[in-house]
């Protein structure tokens, strides 16, 4: 018989917080619920922000603590992207729970008289099965709290914005990442450096749930010892000399070199969306460049990001994006001349 | 049977090319357990090779008894009921298909898939749960919608089965699930490394290959390992022993299309337009993929260009290319980027030459 593997947890989950109170950064929202919590009393909720930034943890948190691991499965349902969400599971299995009338609660947690129904990733439901929710919501406010969890709050139809309680989640700042990341730290007996830790919180953009996933993974690849390099190599992000290379490419004025440069890329398999993102901050923070040289390479940066996702090849697109930023470091112009 | 897999390496110590890489997955897997994976890189790299191996790190020798089953799946979607027919490649350890085979039902498929292989999870004899590998392949071409089923599958399984995905390009691939893998890149391999492998190849087989040839086998292959191998394998049938200035073959479709990028060259005209479409229909039927057409003919163009109109045919290539992603029809695409060619160069010449 084979070996068989069992799994260990992750620490995303195994250091998600299981409190409201314990949710780092997001006073109001916290502040807001902490009040529910005496009280009992929860509006609808629509809790919108970068992914990374507790959202799901805050929802699953006060669900937990409203009614305790006893009631929680027939209080609270559970719904995201993966589950199917079209206009009929509307119909049918979110309205079927939200007309269930619920019973006593039992002693020790607040247990107010209604369930929960929470919605993870609202934004990619459809317009419509949002609009088949909107009656539901009131006729059964009663009974149910409806509790949203999005990205992009302007996916969301405003009838249904309206009727929510909204809250947003911020960004997490650089130091309060470092504590919680240095807390991890601490509890795996990991050792990071300095220069580690920053880099670390800059790859990661203010998303923990990529930090910590950095970090394990990075703690699995390479041992207890981490250093800044082991956490780009896992992180996927572009080092800094391709990308200098790609730049000191175009500025040459030489299509051929631009050309080998981005060949060379390409075989290197790095991501062209990440090398976008990355020559756009290298763009702005630049201090050599001119406005208008900017803005025009930015504004085939964005066109080439749209192509990109519609499925183009990166390629193409990554040697286009190139010829232009040559173009417009050499101040040619960008309207083709034999057009 | 061919070289290619006659010297793919079976496991992670023998790899030839990216060592580091597979010292790296070996860490990575010793304590028993792996995150959800995701390879990324050009063709030829290496990627499944390493998958494999991985795999028979994982398992053992039994991973690699695997057979090839082609099984109908009968998805429930609400009221409707969808048949589909899939084929899978599955040892006792991992199930691995392409989900893009299905095409747009893709995201039933991938659910139901993960669903199953979390209800039979094996058990050793103690009774431990452990879980199975989901190879899947090609995720880039997987619809968004099905990218974003997986998202939270990937969570709400995990205890069940590991994901072990696929693919060319990441930007492809939604940041979701990028941000929920281990990312790891396997770059083409330089062109040294390609030139050890061949001549490992030919010690093996004892073949006396000439530097000469082995080095514009290599150049030749673009820094894929798969097309060098497979293009010694052809040199070899051709003649033996090998000459040092034997012709090194190139594929018929590339051929093609240099002849192609000559026709439009040479004349610029309807006629001539009407000619190249022929051909290029003729490329389609045989199933060369369009993306790979215009790259191909955008390179072979580029051969004879001023720098100047170069950006501007470069341009034109990425905006016909996109427009072939969204439309429907290749042809349509392809034809217009010639008749661009056409236009932009028949200018260009009469500016310069008057």
């Amino acid at each position: 018989m084979a070996p068989l593997l069992r799994t260990t947890q992750q620490w995303v989950e195994k250091y998600r917080p299981r409190k409201v109170q314990d949710v780092a950064h997001q006073e109001e929202v916290v502040r807001t619920l902490v009040n529910t919590l005496e009280t009992g009393n929860l509006p609808h909720l629509l809790f919108y922000g970068p992914p990374g930034t507790g959202k799901t943890t805050t929802a699953l948190a006060i669900a937990h603590q409203l009614f305790g691991p006893e009631l929680y499965k027939s209080r609270v349902l559970e719904l995201n992207a993966s589950d199917d969400r079209g206009i009929s599971i509307v119909r049918t299995k979110i309205k079927d729970f939200a007309a269930v009338a619920v019973g006593s609660g039992i002693s020790g947690y607040p247990c107010p008289p209604f369930k929960i129904i929470i919605l993870d990733e609202a934004d990619s439901m459809t317009e419509d099965a949002q609009n088949a929710l909107r009656r539901t919501m009131e006729t059964y406010s009663k009974v149910t709290r409806f509790c949203f969890i999005c990205n992009y709050i302007s996916r969301i139809i405003e009838p249904l914005a309206s009727r929510c309680a909204k809250f947003r989640f911020k960004p997490l700042h650089e130091d309060i990442m470092l504590g919680r990341i240095q807390y991890i730290c601490q509890e795996e007996g990991l050792d990071l450096d300095q220069e580690a830790l920053s880099t670390l919180s800059r790859v990661s953009e203010g998303d923990l749930r990529r930090a910590i996933t950095y970090l394990q993974s990075a703690a699995r690849m390479y041992g207890s010892s981490i250093s800044s390099d082991n956490i780009i190599g896992v992180s996927g992000i572009v080092p800094d000399d391709v990308l200098k290379r790609l730049v000191q490419a175009c500025k040459s004025g030489e299509f051929d070199l631009a050309h080998t440069e981005v060949t060379e890329i390409i075989a290197e398999g790095h991501p062209v969306s990440q090398i976008f993102s990355q020559l756009f901050d290298y763009v702005i923070q630049s201090t050599e460049m001119s406005d208008e040289q900017k803005a025009r390479v930015c504004e085939r940066l964005a066109e080439a990001d749209k192509c990109l996702i519609d499925g183009a090849d990166e390629y193409l697109q990554l040697i286009d994006v190139a010829s232009n930023t040559m173009r417009a470091l050499s101040n040619v112009t960008q309207e083709c001349t034999y057009f | 049977m061919l070289w290619v897999d006659k010297y793919r390496p079976r496991t992670l110590d023998k790899v030839m090319v990216h060592t580091e890489e597979a010292q790296r997955l070996k860490n990575l897997i010793a304590q028993g357990d792996c995150p959800h994976l995701l390879f990324y890189g050009p063709t030829g790299a290496g990627k499944k090779t390493l998958i494999m191996a991985l795999l028979r790190e994982m398992y053992g020798v039994s991973a690699e008894k695997v057979k090839v089953e082609n099984k109908p799946w009968k998805v429930e979607v609400g009221a409707r009921k969808i048949e589909l027919e899939l084929t899978t490649v599955s040892s006792n350890h991992h199930v691995e298909l392409n989900p893009s085979d299905a095409g747009f039902q893709d995201r039933y498929v991938v659910q139901l898939i993960i669903k199953e292989m979390a209800k039979n999870r094996p058990l050793d004899v103690v009774g431990n749960k452990g879980f199975k590998v989901l190879v899947l392949n090609e995720v880039d071409k997987l619809s968004k919608d099905a990218q974003h089923s997986l998202r939270r599958t990937m969570e709400k399984y995990s205890a069940a089965c590991r994901l072990v995905l696929c693919c060319n390009s990441a930007s492809k691939v939604i940041e979701a699930v990028r941000s929920r893998c281990l990312n790891i890149r396997i770059n083409a391999p330089s062109r040294d490394e390609i030139l050890d492998v061949l001549l490992f190849i030919a010690k093996k087989e004892n073949l006396v290959l000439p530097p000469e040839l082995a080095g514009r086998i290599v150049l030749q292959s673009n820094r894929n390992l798969r097309r060098a191998i497979l293009c010694l394998e052809a040199c070899r049938v051709q003649q033996y022993p090998f000459t040092k200035d034997q012709v090194v073959q190139t594929t018929d479709w590339e051929q093609f299309i240099t002849e192609i990028s000559n026709d439009i060259l040479n004349e610029q005209s309807p006629k001539r337009l009407f000619l190249v479409r022929g051909k290029l229909y003729e490329l389609l039927t045989n199933c060369i993929p369009p993306e790979l057409i215009l790259k191909r003919l955008l390179q072979e163009l580029m051969k004879k260009l001023d720098s100047e109109l170069k950006h501007e045919v470069c341009h034109w290539a990425a905006f016909y290319e996109h427009r072939l992603q969204l439309g429907q029809k290749a042809i349509f695409h392809l034809e217009a980027f010639v008749a661009k060619f056409m236009s932009i160069y028949k200018k260009f010449l009469i500016a310069t030459f008057g």
